[in-house]
């Protein structure tokens, strides 16, 4: 018995462990999730000079869950003409795809509790950043599949629009990084945790490819001022428009994640991940993820939205030029240094 | 023209100072804004200082109405039982505040100033049927749940043109 509990995964702690940590970071993911919407509305609402919704609850706390209890009794209706199995997968593999990306991302320093480790992150690759661009990609796949699979013209364009503008800022988002992968000589991001900690926040070299990582990612994620995907006015709701009650619900948790795990990845791989002073690790992780929630959340109320062919020249013509620049010259002073 | 990106640089500095600002919104129903004498809410009708009512059954109102949510039914005055001053009055006389458009047309066609239109607006009822107003319930002192702006101020100084309620 002791034996089987006692049983480790490649990462040296117990598999019951790896379990109860992961129950545990999902929902914590999702409770942040459902809070960000409300503080979006009530940050956005603040910037605009007015209240956020401050009736469901005091200060709009229970705005979530009315939310959250909205959907779950509206009509998840299905189009006649939709494809059956596509029409139900599309929401999943976008929520799956973004949850998953969260798991290799490190919140704390690992601990040892009652003689068993338990790490600090759910999993660690040695190609963790790998893996979080090659599920980012298939998460995508959840939005043109979702956007095909209903089977309507406001669907489809909007589905190959965003894919459009997605795999365009994917490229300018990996070879942003790169930066820091040559100066840290690893992917896994608990490593690049580590060699900051050793040496200064990857923020103040690569300071180019923070920001060519912040615009990237929020093209990336469908936020303003690249929220084309979204614009009721010129795609009615792009391609989650035959989308409704907790399917649509999917879609909007998967573009909130995918938002929370971005910058998760911001502060791991530019802000020094979870290290700081005298606060507990993964305390100043969430410190530091709230601070870029908030710039993103700036972001939106301030700019105007991207016309779909600027977006395409700014990703393509701007953004990859400058990635690929940052990385040659990193590369070239990691050399010489 | 400020240089890019300074210029939106400083559309982030604006956005931010407005997060220290208070902000606009009038919180109702903790702050009721008051209403003007001349605001047209809910219709009243009215009765003579002796107890009689003013309307008559003419139906010049529901003549008048752009909407055709009024309805008269007329009947003779009695000697036992008097109701208005005239030779007719109103039997039935119902407003279906769900058509209502609020213009106060009925209120100037009125001859005998027997209807107006008072100050309330917070209607709302769980079916459209309560929504039909009897003549009772038209002829009952309203309820005040919003302030109003002084008379003094708001309303004409001529005494025959002043608002009635």
């Amino acid at each position: 018995m002791s034996a089987v509990l006692a049983a480790t995964g490649a990462n040296g702690e117990p598999w019951w462990i790896a379990l109860i940590k992961s129950a545990i970071v999902i929902n914590v993911v999702l409770l942040g999730f459902a809070y960000l919407t409300l503080l979006e509305r009530k940050v956005m609402g603040r910037m605009q000079l007015r209240y956020g919704p401050n009736r469901a609850g005091p200060y709009g706390l229970l705005q979530p869950i009315a939310d959250l209890v909205k959907l779950i009794r509206k009509e998840s209706f299905f189009p006649a003409a939709a494809n059956d199995m596509l029409y139900i997968g599309a929401p999943f593999l976008a929520a799956f795809t973004a949850l998953t990306t969260f798991s290799v991302i490190p919140w704390g320093p690992g601990w040892e509790i009652a003689g068993y480790q338990v790490n600090g992150y759910i999993a660690d690759l040695p190609i963790a950043l790998l893996l979080i661009f090659a599920v980012g990609s298939i998460g995508i796949y959840g939005f043109i599949v979702g956007g095909w699979a209903s089977d309507s013209k406001f669907a489809l364009l909007g589905s190959m629009r965003t894919c459009a503008q997605l795999v365009s800022y994917e490229v300018s988002l990996a070879l942003s990084v790169l930066g820091v992968v040559l100066m840290a000589g690893s992917l896994s991001l608990v490593d690049i945790v580590a060699a900051q900690d050793a040496d200064v926040w990857y923020l103040i070299p690569q300071f180019v490819g923070f920001l060519v990582f912040l615009l990237a990612g929020t093209a990336e994620t469908s936020r303003a001022p690249f929220d084309l995907p979204e614009a009721e006015q010129e795609l009615v709701a792009g391609y989650h428009t035959e989308y409704g009650g907790m399917r649509f619900g999917l879609f909007t948790m998967s573009e909130y994640v995918n938002l929370i795990t971005l910058s998760g990845l911001a502060v791991t791989l530019f802000l020094g991940g979870w290290h700081g002073p005298w606060l507990p690790g993964p305390v100043w992780f969430l410190l530091k993820v709230f601070v870029l929630l908030f710039v993103f959340i700036w972001m939106r109320t301030t700019l105007p939205r991207l016309r779909y062919d600027q977006l395409m020249r700014f990703g393509w013509k701007v953004l990859l030029p400058v990635a690929t620049v940052n990385a040659v010259v990193t590369a070239l002073l990691v050399v010489a240094l | 023209m400020t240089l890019q990106p300074f210029g939106t640089l400083r559309g982030f500095g604006v956005t931010f100072k407005h997060i220290f600002k208070k902000p606009i919104t009038q919180q109702y129903p903790e702050y009721k804004r008051p209403v003007y004498p001349r605001f047209r809410g809910r219709h009243r009708l009215h009765r003579h200082a002796n107890g009689l009512e003013k309307c008559v059954g003419c139906s010049l109102c529901a003549a008048a109405c752009p909407a055709d949510c009024i309805r008269v039914v007329a009947a003779e005055n009695t000697a036992d039982n008097r109701v208005s001053p005239g030779e007719r009055y109103a039997r039935i006389y119902e407003i279906n505040l769900s058509r209502c458009i609020f213009c106060g047309y009925c209120e100037l066609a009125c001859p005998f100033d027997a209807i107006t239109l008072g100050n309330e607006f917070e209607l709302s009822e769980y079916s459209r049927d309560d929504l039909i107003y009897t003549k009772d319930m038209l002829l009952a002192e309203p309820i005040k749940r919003v302030p109003i702006q002084d008379p003094d101020l708001y309303d004409t100084p001529i005494p025959a043109y002043k608002r009635l309620s």
